[in-house]
């Protein structure tokens, strides 16, 4: 439990770095010029599916003020192999005799004066053979439509193996999870329910579009760019080099925002490719509309079955999961195996099967976006849980609280529940919401409801974080992580951690910011993993640091618990201010991957993230508009070890999740983007926060946790879309299975249920 | 190729002479030509607000705003809010206070855009501040504390 004696722990500490961003001065990627670097600009496809016959750039090269232009031909004399990703290796740099979607880059002026290569890259034609293309993902699952000839997975994950070589297929993988006996399950059960839910693509926009800047010369290369992922980089960009990992060096200052958008590699192999062409430091940064076409959010189509007792206890349950993973699988996979295996949600059910998909189709890229699949998932089975209390005329609190998940007791992998929270939020939810008082539900045009959701994800296994602790000889102290700094505070909750053991005050201790020549390995700052992985590993560190200055203190003759200053150690150690102590550690939590045919593992997942909303609504009949009038999200964050940066890691969260249920959507005609700016694909403002916005915590530990703490930066993503959807209902009785929930939709679905269906849409 | 043309601009209380293309926006003069990074592209079309700046004392979005029609006025971007290492703004100050920002990207235009709400008489409750503050977009949804931060500093202004 939080200490109260502590300095660090559990304090609102301001964030370290506070001062720089109030006063315009933190640095980020987006500042950086070096000398004699080139801008590209990247022309785009305009089909979303195509033999490429030719590419006309000599207009484009003829400009005055144009250094080159570049296609894949020129990127082979640099990088002979150039297709790269984290899972599997099939996006090339640029599009290599075929495109996949429209928007995918086909070629690259470079160019001093970026508006130049940008009037350059309108000269640009192309000439393409169109072929089909699909965009549904479930179309996808059995069309012939192909978006690869053959599957490429990636050496790094072995479970990806047996995919090599497979031909004839979008699917790009498969995971599958099969519990007790669910056939018999429905068979024995008094009433089965079946639904479909549905997912639309979503961005996540960072306010600091990516940009990345590679500076090659001499076989040395350095990166600068906004990305969560360094290490990663660094080790794609030396396999597509064929290079020793140091030789590439990867800096990240701030992020502008990245929320998994900026996850593994980006444009970086691009960037690399056109420094190694040109000779010269290169710059690529995207516009607001580019960003479209680099990563999304994953649609998803889950079909969700249920067997239920009359009491209400849930007997079996299967799923059915197909992800749209667009062109480029990019981390797709990870997210259908991870959401996947939570995919029947926190529930105690006997009979389970899982099969969860992800699909090759002609769309911008689909990965890692806040939540990692979890949102989606809970979309359905919360959407689901309401629909069966509804037709059992249960309470919907009562009927999750019978169902849900206790700790100690196997999830659905087998793997035991420990630490999470469910119930507490949950209720926590409930209770802020009067759930037990009655609502006015209003009469005439305007109707009022509320609704409630919870949820829980697992952590992506098994990562590695490592972190050194540097003494300097004046008794000041710097930490060194890869962990990347993007607003979540981690820069300021590690350096808590550090100061914790080493029994300082956190602002006194310098967060050194990535850079793979100096900082050391972290698998990424992703999936709310780094306050438990990092954390961890830094607290390992500091101890390691204070084991050695006992060491030190011993062999300085000195006697045990002297408590000599540490700059009074060094000096006697070296007879003036010099030297360093130097702490390290790393962690790896315990993971086992499941298996291969039955989805089981023992230790599926490091710990739970978790995750209850509730929604108060108002609908307006006549229109459908409505209005969310209270939102309350809860978390299970462990120990919170800095409450106001808790804080605002859960609202941000949920208003982000908020966009992606209530506007955001990317709207395709014939496999174009139609809405790619933010005057047409809406965000959330100022105005579009509830009224009544709660955001809050469970009091709660995590006890292999840094201190009792875990991550928290998705878990009021989870649940809050079905919180919502589940208000609707409650609202106007009228069941919308697609997000977003627009009024259009809500509207309709009213028609359709007073007799009076309106045209197609 | 267009004519280059000079201009002097006034900013933050220096004068500053650029030659320069016309068509370059006054968001480039600063971040390009000035090397005043503090005020940040975002969408680059007068859709986030993340390039807001002061022109006579108002708020402009600097990308839609030509460097050229800014000569001769008055400019002031972040930088001219506090000295380097001096008081912070009392602006500045309470977005500190409230940590109403995460990433940072949005902060300057956020905190010029609310000096400039304040001194409109802009900001005299959560509702006012909320619709003449909506302009600038905050992707990490800092929104609750952004509202707060202004709140409080316009409280101490009156
Ligand atoms: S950069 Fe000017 S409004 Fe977005
Ligand atoms: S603080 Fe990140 S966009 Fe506002």
């Amino acid at each position: 439990m939080a200490r109260t004696a502590s300095r660090n722990i559990g304090q609102s500490i301001p964030r370290l770095e506070a001062r720089e961003k109030v006063t315009g001065r933190a640095e980020y990627v987006h500042h950086l010029r070096l000398p004699g670097m080139l801008y590209g600009k990247i022309f785009r496809s305009t089909v979303p599916h195509a033999r490429i016959k030719s590419v006309d750039v000599s207009a484009a090269q003829a400009l005055e003020g144009v250094y080159r232009v570049v296609t894949i031909d020129d990127i082979r004399e640099a990088i002979p192999h150039p297709y790269y990703g984290p899972a599997f290796h099939d996006q090339p740099i640029l599009a290599d005799g075929k495109v996949r979607f429209a928007g995918e880059p086909v070629a690259v002026v470079l160019a001093a004066d970026p508006h130049i290569a940008q009037e350059a890259v309108g000269l640009i034609s192309a000439e393409y053979e169109e072929l089909p293309a699909v965009f549904d993902e479930v179309e996808a699952m059995s069309s012939d439509v192909l978006v690869h000839d053959v599957l490429k997975p990636a050496a790094t994950f072995p479970d990806l193996k047996h995919l090599a070589g497979r031909t004839g297929t979008n699917v790009a993988l498969d995971y599958h999870l099969l519990r007790g006996d669910p056939e018999a399950g429905f068979a024995a059960a008094d009433h089965v329910f079946e639904h479909t839910y549905r997912s639309q693509q979503v961005m996540h926009i960072p306010m600091e579009p990516f940009v990345s800047v590679a500076d090659a010369a001499d076989g040395r290369l350095t990166l600068h760019t906004a990305s969560q992922s360094p290490s990663f980089v660094r080790i794609e960009i030396a396999r597509l080099l064929g290079w020793p990992e140091n030789r590439v060096r990867v800096k990240v200052p701030y992020l502008g925002g990245g929320f998994g958008g900026k996850l593994y590699i980006k444009l970086e192999a691009l960037v690399t490719a056109l420094s190694l062409v040109a000779r010269r430091p290169v710059k690529v940064a995207l516009t607001m509309e580019e960003q479209f076409f680099m990563v999304t959010r994953h649609p998803c189509t889950f079909t969700i079955k249920s067997g239920v007792n009359k009491d209400g206890t849930i007997v079996a349950r299967t799923c059915k999961v197909v992800w749209n993973g667009g062109a480029y699988a990019d981390i797709g996979p990870r997210v259908t195996q991870k959401a996947g295996f939570t995919s029947a949600g926190p529930y105690d059910i006997e009979n389970v099967e899982i099969h969860s998909y992800a699909v090759y189709t002609n769309r911008p890229p689909c990965g890692a976006l806040r939540g990692f699949g979890a949102p989606q998932t809970a979309w359905a089975y919360e959407c689901h849980m309401d629909e069966i209390a509804e037709a059992l005329g249960m309470d919907k609190v009562a009927f999750r609280r019978k169902n849900l998940l206790q700790n100690g007791r196997p999830q659905a992998t087998g793997t035991i529940v420990q630490d999470a929270a469910l119930e507490q939020a949950l209720d926590q939810v409930a209770d802020r919401l009067n759930w037990n008082e009655p609502l006015d539900r209003g009469d005439g045009r305007i109707r009022r409801g509320r609704g409630i959701a919870v949820g829980f994800k697992g952590i992506t296994a098994p990562t590695t974080s490592v972190a050194i602790v540097n003494l300097y000889a004046d008794g000041s102290c710097g930490l060194y992580i890869s962990t990347v700094e993007m607003g979540q505070g981690s820069d300021t909750v590690m350096a808590q951690i550090a100061a914790e053991v080493l029994d300082m005050d956190a602002a006194a201790i310098k967060v050194v910011h990535p850079d793979t020549d100096v900082t050391p390995y972290d698998m990424g700052t992703l999936g709310s993993r780094s306050t438990f992985h990092m954390g961890t590993a830094v607290r390992l560190a500091a101890e390691d640091a204070r084991k050695k200055i006992a060491e030190l203190a011993r062999e300085l003759g000195l006697p045990e618990g002297s408590n000599l200053p540490l700059p009074e150690l060094f000096r006697r150690k070296y007879g003036m201010q010099a030297g360093n102590i130097i702490g390290t550690a790393s962690f790896i939590p315990k993971y086992e991957k499941p298996d291969a045919e039955t989805g089981h593992s023992r230790n599926a997942t490091p710990f739970w993230g978790v995750g209850a909303s509730g929604a108060e609504v108002e609908v307006d009949t006549e229109t459908g508009h409505y209005r969310i009038t209270k939102l309350v999200n809860v978390a299970d964050v462990g120990t919170a070890l800095n409450p106001k940066l808790v804080q605002v890691q859960l609202s941000g969260a949920g208003i982000m999740q908020l966009g992606f249920t209530t506007t955001e959507e990317m709207v395709y005609r014939d496999g174009q983007l139609t809405n790619g700016s933010l005057a047409d694909y809406k965000i959330p403002t100022l105005l579009d926060i509830p009224p009544e916005f709660i955001n809050e915590h469970v009091d709660s530990e995590q006890k292999d946790g840094p201190f009792g703490g875990k991550g928290a930066g998705e878990s009021t993503t989870i649940a809050l879309s079905p919180a919502i959807g589940n208000a609707l209902f409650d609202a106007v009785g009228v069941r919308l299975t697609d997000l977003p929930l627009t009024p259009e939709k809500i509207f309709r679905a009213l028609c359709e249920a007073n007799g009076t269906p309106l045209a197609g849409e | 190729m267009t004519t280059e043309i000079t201009i002097e601009l006034d900013i933050n209380g220096r004068s500053e002479t650029l030659t320069l293309d016309p068509r370059v926006t006054l968001l480039d003069a600063l971040r390009e030509h000035l090397g005043l990074t503090g005020t940040k592209k975002g969408c680059d079309q007068g859709q986030c607000g993340a390039c807001t700046v002061h022109v006579d004392g108002a708020r402009v979005l600097s990308c839609l705003t030509l460097a050229a029609q800014a000569a001769g006025r008055p400019v002031t971007t972040i930088e001219g809010l506090s000295a380097p290492g001096g008081e912070l703004h009392p602006v500045q100050a309470a977005f500190l206070e409230h940590d109403a920002f995460q990433c940072g990207y949005c902060t300057p235009g956020q905190i010029m855009s609310a000096v400039a709400c304040i001194r409109e008489g802009h900001a005299g409750s959560d509702e006012e501040i909320r619709e003449y503050m909506a302009g600038n977009l905050c992707r990490c949804g800092a929104y609750p504390h952004i509202v707060a931060a202004v709140r409080q500093a316009a409280e101490m202004a009156s």
